[in-house]
């Protein structure tokens, strides 16, 4: 089995720490708009937060016409932004909803389980197997 | 093709980049909205207002004292609401969700300042935004509309007379799940005076009245969504420090209990030391109190740890209560000290039902509780009869009772009408000796913390800026470690150092709660803000801009109450002349002369004169002579 990042969302607060590290450890900027995960607030009912990482599972790269989703040495998908042509199928077929986009950057990206989020999270609600 | 893919990535689109100059760890402006002409402008945030007061509450009461004119109405046009957000917020720093209301209070005629947690700091940075400089006075209910660059007013007359929560819910459903809503309830628009502003399914801005004021500015609700990067000016140093400070946190020995119980776990703790307010204060601990333990709570009705921004540690925990079919942030342990104990309703589910409430009306429940209490006590000695009340009888215990208040406070119905202007006016107005008894101070309600035996504490609340609140000195825990009894220099002196370190995290846009509850270590800050905007400061320096906002926040006294001084810090009476009824401290009361003492021994300390008014030389000290002339 692949490996990926979990996430067990019943000990999740919402705080979003995750998602600045992960910003800041690929992007360089403070911002969880830029993150490779997401929390999924539901509130006021039932009053949980909804984890979502990538488990790995490939459809990426099986649905990408120009086969710019790649494999990096942990065995992650990523998108190779100079093959990436932008035409957000991997987006849109993500069974997690998890390849994001943001209006600073021309090609999606995912996550390619560099830990950061795993490190900051209080409630240990992350970890990489 | 590694190096290649950073790259590209790495590089926003040409048009997307922001030509201004950034400030590092700012959003870089100022919103300012004049609710009468409709006017929206977007300043630069002024460097030399960040470089004396760092930001939130500094932020707060620069813009107050400086553009609210003196002796303005706290409902009128001329007061302004400002709100901020500090250079810590948003940021990868522990407890990052911090942000500031400040403006003239209703309640008090004094400076008011609450924060509250949640999300709404960490997004209006990323809008780009470090304050919102709310003015005037709207002709119709609206609500403020922010996402990223475009900012502007909309109606809400369909949202007026709606409880907090069914309009956050409301606007998240209309917006997206994105947005970020701070909302009033219909105790802020019935402007009572202790209404407050909610945030995130259970957050609230809680006291002063900062929430009346939005209500008479008609301004119903804000709504933000940023997508902006905050400036930093080391991000890899900041990816370093900040994450060594999480595992700081989670490697705390306290990290597990406090994640556990929250605030809630202070209940019991505060029984056995009878530090619970009981009855309207006279008594420090209930005969039984197992029924609102943190245990108790957490075994009960809480379903889910919640945290605000960035917050390792989460002290919110949701809650569903079977008996009420309600979803609740809470209790608090102040929500379950002022209606819990206040009012000896010794269920937590009961408590909860009245923290929802309180919620959906908009209302704070530190302030209410200690009205409620107030009111029942006046009952019991007929001060308050049941013509005054519409037949209901105001007992202790009874969750009919503090369930009905609630409701009448908020929609100023009957005898609500006086209760929603505060302990200290009720009080004035009923009269009968009801003033012994109205537990407040400056006219702010006692928060969940019995000091008849803790001079520490009582000082807290006798100097607290903004009337008795417990969240700029927190010193019970000193009065117990050195001794209840004594009255000596180092209390006064702890007073002030905490007045300095936890109101500076209010400036920094930061939660002090990983430092008070885990302990650690205030060093990790300083180079983390460092990383974060580039400036080198010391924990030293970041004090003094911590006396600097007390000492303005003390002149913004000074130059709107008349005859402001002494009297104004002095404790409830009750606190000096009658003994705690009930519990560890059974007997046990102030002294006139101690009380002096404290002030005395206070001020001095401060640098401020008999009178409790901070020297000229003082003012210059910390750079304030230009501002208060």
């Amino acid at each position: 089995m692949a490996v990926f990042l979990h996430a067990d969302s019943t000990k999740c607060s919402g705080c979003k720490a995750c998602l600045v590290a992960c910003s800041l450890a690929k992007f360089g900027v403070n911002n969880p708009k830029k993150a490779r995960l997401a929390i999924i607030p539901k509130f006021p009912a039932p009053g949980v937060f909804e984890v979502k990482t990538c488990t790995n599972c490939g459809t990426c790269a099986e649905v990408c016409p120009v086969g710019a989703v790649k494999v990096n040495e942990k065995g992650a998908y990523y998108i190779d932004p100079n093959e990436c042509i932008a035409c957000m199928a991997c987006v849109k077929e993500c069974p997690e909803q998890v390849i994001f986009t943001h209006p600073d950057y021309p090609v999606p990206f995912e996550c390619d389980l560099c830990g950061a989020c795993v490190e900051v999270c209080g409630p240990g609600v992350l970890w990489i197997e | 093709m590694a190096a290649l893919f950073r790259f590209k990535l790495a590089t926003p689109r040409a048009d997307k980049m922001d030509k201004e100059a950034k400030m590092n760890g700012y959003g870089g402006k100022i919103l300012r909205v004049n609710l009468t002409t409709g006017q929206i402008t977007k300043e630069p945030t002024p460097a030399h207002v960040a470089e004396k007061f760092l930001g939130g509450r500094g932020f707060g009461i620069y813009f107050l004292y400086t553009e609210v004119p003196k002796g303005a109405n706290p409902l009128g046009p001329e007061n302004k609401l400002i709100i901020s957000s500090g250079p810590l917020s948003g940021t990868l720093t522990p407890g990052a969700g911090k942000m500031d209301f400040t403006t003239k209070s209703p309640l008090t005629g004094g400076y008011a300042s609450a924060s509250v947690g949640g999300h709404l700091t960490a997004e209006l940075k990323y809008a780009g935004y470090d304050s919102i400089i709310v003015e005037g006075i709207s002709p119709k209910p609206v609500y403020l509309y922010i996402n990223d660059d475009e900012v502007e007013l909309r109606d809400a007359s369909d949202l007026w007379g709606k409880g907090a929560i069914t309009v956050e819910t409301e606007l998240k459903k209309r917006l997206g799940e994105e947005f970020q809503i701070a909302t009033i309830g219909p105790a802020g628009e019935n402007l009572v005076k202790y209404a407050c502003i909610s945030h995130d399914f259970g957050r609230q801005a809680g006291r002063g009245g900062v929430g009346t004021v939005m209500g008479a500015k008609k301004l119903k609700a804000i709504a933000v969504h940023g997508t902006k990067d905050i400036p930093i000016a080391d991000p890899q140093a900041l990816l370093r420090l900040g994450t060594e400070a999480y595992k700081a946190c989670k490697a705390s020995g306290g990290f597990e209990a406090w994640v556990r119980y929250g605030t809630s776990g202070v209940t019991v703790w505060s029984n056995e030391v009878g530090a619970f307010p009981v009855r309207n204060f006279q008594a420090g601990a209930l005969e039984d109190y197992s029924g609102l333990s943190g245990e108790t709570m957490r075994q009960r009705i809480v379903i889910t740890d919640k945290g605000c921004f960035g917050c390792p540690s989460p002290c919110g925990k949701y809650s569903f209560s079977k008996k009420y079919n309600i979803y609740v942030e809470g209790p608090e342990y102040e929500t379950t000290a002022l209606i819990g104990g206040d009012c000896v309703l010794t269920d937590i589910e009961d408590v909860a039902y009245a923290n929802w409430l309180c919620d959906e009306l908009g209302i704070d429940t530190i302030s209410v509780g200690n009205v409620m209490a107030f009111a029942i006590e006046c009952f019991e000695k007929g001060i308050i009869t049941k013509e005054d009340t519409g037949g209901l009888e105001l007992r202790w215990g009874e969750p009919k009772v503090v369930f009905t208040l609630i409701e009448k406070i908020a929609r100023r119905e009957g005898i609500g009408d006086l209760l929603a202007e505060g302990v200290k006016y009720a009080s004035q107005k009923l009269g009968k000796g009801s003033e012994e008894f109205a537990i407040h101070v400056k006219g702010m309600e006692v928060s969940g913390y019995e000091s008849h035996n803790a001079p520490a504490m009582l000082l807290s609340y006798m100097t607290c800026d903004v009337g008795a609140h417990h969240n700029r000195s927190w010193a019970i825990t000193y009065d117990l470690q050195v001794g209840r009894d004594l009255v000596t220099l180092d209390k006064a002196e702890r007073v002030i150092y905490l007045q300095h370190v936890r109101p500076l995290f209010d400036c920094l846009g930061a939660c002090r709660l990983q430092w008070v509850e885990l302990s650690i270590d205030l060093g990790l800050y300083p180079p983390i803000l460092k990383a974060i905007t580039g400036i080198d400061r010391s924990w030293e320096d970041l004090l003094k801009i911590s006396e600097r906002v007390w000492n303005l926040t003390r002149m913004y006294w000074v130059r709107e109450v008349e005859g402001f001084g002494r009297e104004w810090d002095y404790p409830p009476p009750r606190f000096y002349k009658e003994p705690v009824t009930y519990g560890p401290t059974k007997g046990k009361l102030m002294s006139w002369g101690d009380i002096q003492k404290l002030l005395d021994m206070y001020y001095e300390k401060r640098g401020w004169d008999k009178n409790g008014i901070p020297t000229p030389e003082k003012l210059a000290e910390l750079g304030l002579a230009d501002i208060v002339k």
